[in-house]
């Protein structure tokens, strides 16, 4: 009887240790980010300055928001035709074939490429190729960044939107098939209406691993401490400001990093907490 | 309604053709899906494998000024990664000492207790700490352990953060697999009168072994490729450092770091291929033992 009130109350603990982990992560960024956000206000999160000079520092987390949004969002739209195709090819078309099964594992290797590996692939074969298509900024920006990121999170809204079309049951199918509709008609009339709240789910999740990628976008957005003019002009997300800008931060600047750090927590917090109560309330 | 429409207008030829153009749009676009992995890898081989040899699995990077002479007179670049494959393989164990216990008994909680508040709240935060990109790890683990318990970058702080990255992919892994095995397996133990601990140790962990396996193999496949929470934690160093307080490198920062220095931007390639290598090999066999176990 003891022993069984111990594993209790080890197993309690161990998850007791996750939440204060998680609440210790929002604490203690809140904690860092107390400085900058004394300092600058609430006006912090929609100044568009970032100005390290010493004596008229000055920080804003505004472009960083923007190039942040800007470039998940082009990645979302890039990846869309492609990992939804890719989900037919799995979930419907070839559904159960050995090429299905080689096509799943491709796509699942996509998602274990390392960030890096991704960013000098980005900078040696795909920007040469920009370029020459005339791509100003020697190939850097928001737009060449958003093309390897769609690459990185085409795994992600394929696995999600493949599982959810699999799911479909067949004699919703049949019924369509036996009325004389063709396969596409049945994708487009059965398959995505009773599909879509788990494929929009995993685009929800997919944009928000968008959000929070750091290297690979680090190398190819031209790290420009500004709004982006335009798709391909350049910029940096707020993942990539904190890489590049932390080696020699300290102080106001340090704490201001660690603001936009905060600020990137929360907001794919909410983003994943959107597609997984998407998820929770298919079910 | 207006879907019955649709389906009723137009003429079969029309729509056959259609659905036949559709179907070849589905296929191109997968092929365009998955043509990067069999790009990547294949520049990687093509420019990293003429640089794999003993020494530089063995030696450390040479300095700028070696690389240089070297490139100068058309040779390889010498040396090699020993200091990023020691860094990395330390900071991995440690990260996973730290990540597996606390991952495989919370993903036991959340099995034995589905309903409750507590299990829920705390699956929905493991959930969302999947979710929390690399770069603020990085700054947790910066604000935990690099100021106030090593007095500077080191080993400790970068495996705090990977250890944070890995721990809610085990929470789930553990749930879900646990989740498969029949209760009467579970049943038949504590009828036996065995207590609930040996229960947990000795019938529901042998079964789901593989499972949890495969969770632990793709947690570590995850932590192995990350950078950007290394670069705020355990910075890098230029020799074989073994002491988990100090400045440790490893290979993904060698990768930053080669990048970054003209004469040794030689050696990106063959790092890359080899963790690569390390990577998708680990990938491969978590998929090989999960598929052997159905």
């Amino acid at each position: 009887m003891n022993s069984d009130k111990i594993t209790k109350a080890v197993l309690f603990s161990s998850s007791f240790l996750i939440l204060i982990v998680a609440g210790g992560m929002i604490f203690s960024l809140a904690g860092g980010a107390v400085p900058a956000f004394k300092t600058f206000g609430l006006n912090f999160i929609w100044t568009n300055t970032w100005n390290p000079t010493e004596g008229q520092e000055h920080y804003g987390a505004l472009p960083f928001i923007a190039g942040t949004v800007l470039t998940s969002m082009a990645a979302l739209l890039i990846s869309l035709p492609l990992s939804f195709s890719a989900s037919l090819f799995l979930g419907e078309y070839y559904r159960g074939t050995k090429m299905a099964k080689v096509l799943g594992t491709m796509v699942d290797l996509l998602a274990g490429v390392p960030s890096i590996v991704y960013g000098l692939w980005g900078f040696y074969v795909l920007r040469p190729v920009l370029i020459a298509i005339g791509l100003p900024n020697q190939g850097f920006g928001i737009f060449t960044a958003s093309i390897i990121l769609a690459i990185m999170i085409i795994p992600y809204a394929t696995s999600l939107s493949t599982e959810i079309i699999t799911m479909v049951p067949a004699e919703l199918k049949e019924a369509a098939y036996s009325l004389g509709a063709t396969r596409m008609e049945v994708i487009f009339n059965v398959i995505v209406p009773s599909a879509r709240s788990g494929i929009v789910a995993g685009y929800i999740l997919s944009f928000g691993r968008a959000l929070g990628e750091t290297m690979a976008v680090t190398m190819l957005i031209g790290n420009a401490n500004i709004i982006p003019e335009s798709l391909f002009g350049t910029g940096n997300t707020m993942a990539s400001v904190i890489a590049n800008q932390f080696g020699e931060a300290e102080g106001l600047k340090l704490s201001s990093l660690i603001a936009i750090g905060l600020l990137l927590l929360l907001i794919t917090g909410l983003i994943n907490s959107l597609g997984k109560f998407i998820i929770k309330k298919m079910d | 309604m207006e879907s019955t429409v649709k389906l009723t207008s137009g003429n079969l030829g029309k729509r056959k053709t259609r659905d036949n153009l559709f179907k070849s749009l589905v296929i191109a676009f997968s092929v365009i899906t998955i043509s990067p992995i069999v790009l990547i890898i294949y520049k990687l081989i093509e420019k990293g494998i003429r640089q794999i040899s003993l020494d530089f699995i063995l030696k450390t990077p040479p300095d700028t000024f070696q690389a240089m002479t070297a490139l100068g007179n058309g040779e390889l670049i010498p040396g090699g990664i020993a200091n990023g494959i020691t860094g990395t393989l330390i900071m991995v164990v440690l990260a996973s000492a730290m990540a597996i216990p606390v991952g495989v008994i919370t993903g036991i909680f959340l099995y034995e207790n589905p309903g409750k508040p507590l299990a829920n709240l705390t699956r929905n935060i493991s959930d969302i700490l999947q979710g929390v990109p690399s770069i603020v790890l990085g700054l947790i683990a910066y604000i935990w352990v690099v100021k106030p318990v090593t007095n500077g970058f080191s080993a400790l702080a970068g495996s705090v953060s990977l250890s944070i990255m890995m721990l809610p992919m085990i929470v789930r892994s553990t749930e879900e697999t646990l989740k498969m095995i029949p209760e009467s397996v579970k049943e038949a133990a504590l009828a036996l009168g065995v207590p609930y601990y040996k229960v947990l140790l000795k019938v529901l962990i042998p079964t789901g072994f593989s499972g949890l396996l495969t969770g632990i193999l793709l947690g570590i496949s995850r932590i192995l490729g990350e950078t950007a929470p290394l670069m705020l934690t355990a910075l890098g160093s230029s020799v074989v450092n073994l002491d988990i307080t100090k400045p440790t490198s490893a290979i993904p920062l060698l990768i930053w770091e080669f990048y970054n220095d003209p004469n040794m931007v030689d050696l990106i390639w063959s790092s890359s291929l080899l963790l690569m290598a390390m990577v998708l090999g680990l990938n491969l066999l978590s998929k090989r033992i999960a598929s052997r176990s159905k």
